[in-house]
């Protein structure tokens, strides 16, 4: 399934629309795996958008890039992970002027660092259009030793930087664009509850 | 006592705290607007502003006691002083008439705490400055603020003529390289789209002037893509004068007529019933009011109220909206 209604949360907890045509000179996409067919979706409303778009696409283990690049973009690229994709993000919001429309689909932890890369170049984040797509898969920071784990799909899990056991919180950081996860067996060594699928 | 120190004597409000002040200096800038300097009574410093802030003037006007906001425009550094410019406005209720005719140096006057509705963006990268005519004034005092702490702005500043170009040798003298003027008799105007076009990202766009200059910045820069967040207006709305009405104030028992020159919030304070305002102009929300109870048509004139409340017929904005029709009751 590739969209999924979140359940009611906390306000630190994002909240996620559904990406729809502004005017804009340039429109950036920025999308990992599922996130392209958001962009599909949007092209089918709004085709003239598309010769005006650069697109940024992780496809992750997806095969939607195919159908991306169909769609032929004014700028087209694919890259095999965020962090080799932030470089060419970083150049092209230094190179944009307001007239720049920002989109951001797929999953939490991509969202959330393209909307810090936006944020940080001093565009607000109120502006940024996001729509979740795919994995409910959350980038975690542990807040003892600060370490971010990225895709983690169970709640609890164990941290991959000190092994702590960390339950997985809503709450959020904009900053840091990830969950925090707090140790859960603080007061009891070792009385950690049973890892469960996030959202099963 | 601080600067900070509420003045005990003062009589405690619902509306923001007063500032006790003289008539230091009057200047008349050109034919139409005059800059009225104010010191505190008590001789210490006025609270700290930040650009973009107003304030309340209190105006005894005979029988009549006048409220009208005016931005501040002195250095928001030097707090010995506090400035407002007041353009006359012959059509108008008489606030200013009174300010350009009556004031004179040395007159004790009330001013609110200064408010600020109209503040910079300070994560902006750029401040982009769009003014007409006495719409100028904010940005005086933002442009110091901007100076003082090394901010990166630039003004366009559009007058009626040079004769009516309020604080122009002042700008373009301190600041050529960031001001730039244009006199609408000369046939001068803001290319908008060229200067919106290319503006780099996190710049926030101000601006300050006649109604239709607002819309048509707003409008421009939305259509090109600029989210509205990164979109800043002022504009304080006049009380319009209309039908008189009767109104029933639930709290304090008492029924009132506003007449036609007044508005409700300025009848309400007539019968010494201590509503609450901030900017008297249909911004801020203080004064947001229940309505208990209504048979006729409301004329929201605010900004506040979003559409659907406007249509519910359960609030209204009592410093600029008005009534017409058989009931209205309010729980003030």
């Amino acid at each position: 399934m590739s969209t999924f209604q979140f359940p009611p949360s906390i306000r630190s907890r994002p909240v996620y629309g559904i990406l729809e045509p502004r005017p804009g000179k340039v429109h950036l996409m920025i999308a990992d795996a599922e996130g392209a067919a958001a962009f599909i979706d949007l092209a089918f409303r709004a085709p003239e958008l598309v010769a005006k778009a650069h697109v940024i696409y992780i496809p992750k283990s997806t095969d939607f890039a195919a159908a991306l690049h169909a769609l032929n973009p004014a700028q087209y690229y694919e890259g095999p992970s965020y962090s080799a994709a932030v470089s060419r993000i970083k150049r092209v919001l230094s190179d944009a002027s307001m007239d720049l429309q920002i989109y951001l689909a797929g999953t939490e932890g991509l969202i959330g660092q393209a909307l810090n890369e936006a944020m940080q170049a001093g565009y607000d984040y109120t502006a940024i259009q996001t729509e979740h797509r795919g994995s409910v898969a959350r980038r975690m920071q542990c807040v003892h030793c600060k370490g971010i784990t990225e895709d983690v799909t169970t709640d609890p899990f164990q941290c991959s930087h000190c092994g702590l056991n960390l339950f997985v919180r809503d709450h959020y950081s904009r900053r840091l664009a990830a969950f925090q996860g707090v140790c859960i067996d603080a007061e009891k060594p070792g009385s950690v509850p049973p890892f469960k699928e996030l959202y099963s | 006592m601080t600067a900070n120190a509420p003045n005990s004597t003062a009589p405690k409000t619902l509306g923001a705290d007063k500032l006790y002040v003289r008539v230091s200096a009057i200047s008349s800038l050109n034919a139409l607007v005059t800059r009225f300097e104010f010191q505190r009574v008590d001789g210490v410093n006025f609270p700290p502003f930040s650009g973009g802030a107003h304030t309340v003037v209190e105006m005894m006007d005979g029988e009549k006691k006048r409220l009208n906001p005016y931005s501040l425009m002195s250095d928001p550094t030097d707090l010995r002083t506090y400035a407002i410019s007041v353009r006359r406005d012959d059509q108008g209720r008489g606030g200013s008439l009174f300010m350009h005719r009556k004031v004179k140096v040395g007159d004790e006057m009330v001013l609110s705490y200064p408010m600020n509705l109209f503040a910079l963006d300070l994560r902006a990268r750029k401040h982009l400055f769009v003014a007409g005519g006495i719409g100028i004034t904010p940005f005086l005092a933002q442009i110091k603020q901007l100076e003082a702490t090394g901010g990166n702005w630039e003004l366009h500043y559009s007058c009626r003529s040079p004769d009516l170009g309020s604080y122009v040798d002042e700008l373009t003298g301190h600041y050529p390289h960031s001001t730039t003027i244009y006199y609408d008799d000369e046939k001068q105007f803001i290319d908008l789209d060229n200067l919106l076009d290319g503006q780099p990202v996190g710049t926030h766009l101000y601006v300050c002037g006649p109604k239709g200059m607002i819309d048509w910045v707003r409008n421009t820069a939305t259509a090109s893509g600029w989210p509205l967040a990164h979109v800043h207006h002022e504009e304080f709305l006049a009380p319009q004068p209309g039908k008189p009405f009767a109104v029933r104030l639930n709290k304090s028992g008492l029924t009132l007529e506003v007449g036609a020159h007044e508005s409700l919030l300025e009848a309400i304070e007539r019968l010494g019933v201590d509503a609450p305002y901030l900017c008297r102009g249909g911004a801020c929300g203080q004064c947001e009011t229940d309505v208990l109870d209504s048979d006729g048509t409301f004329l929201h004139r605010d900004h506040w109220l979003e559409d659907d409340e406007k249509n519910s017929g359960e609030k209204i904005m009592p410093c600029v909206s008005r009534f017409e029709g058989k009931t209205l009751v309010l729980n003030r």
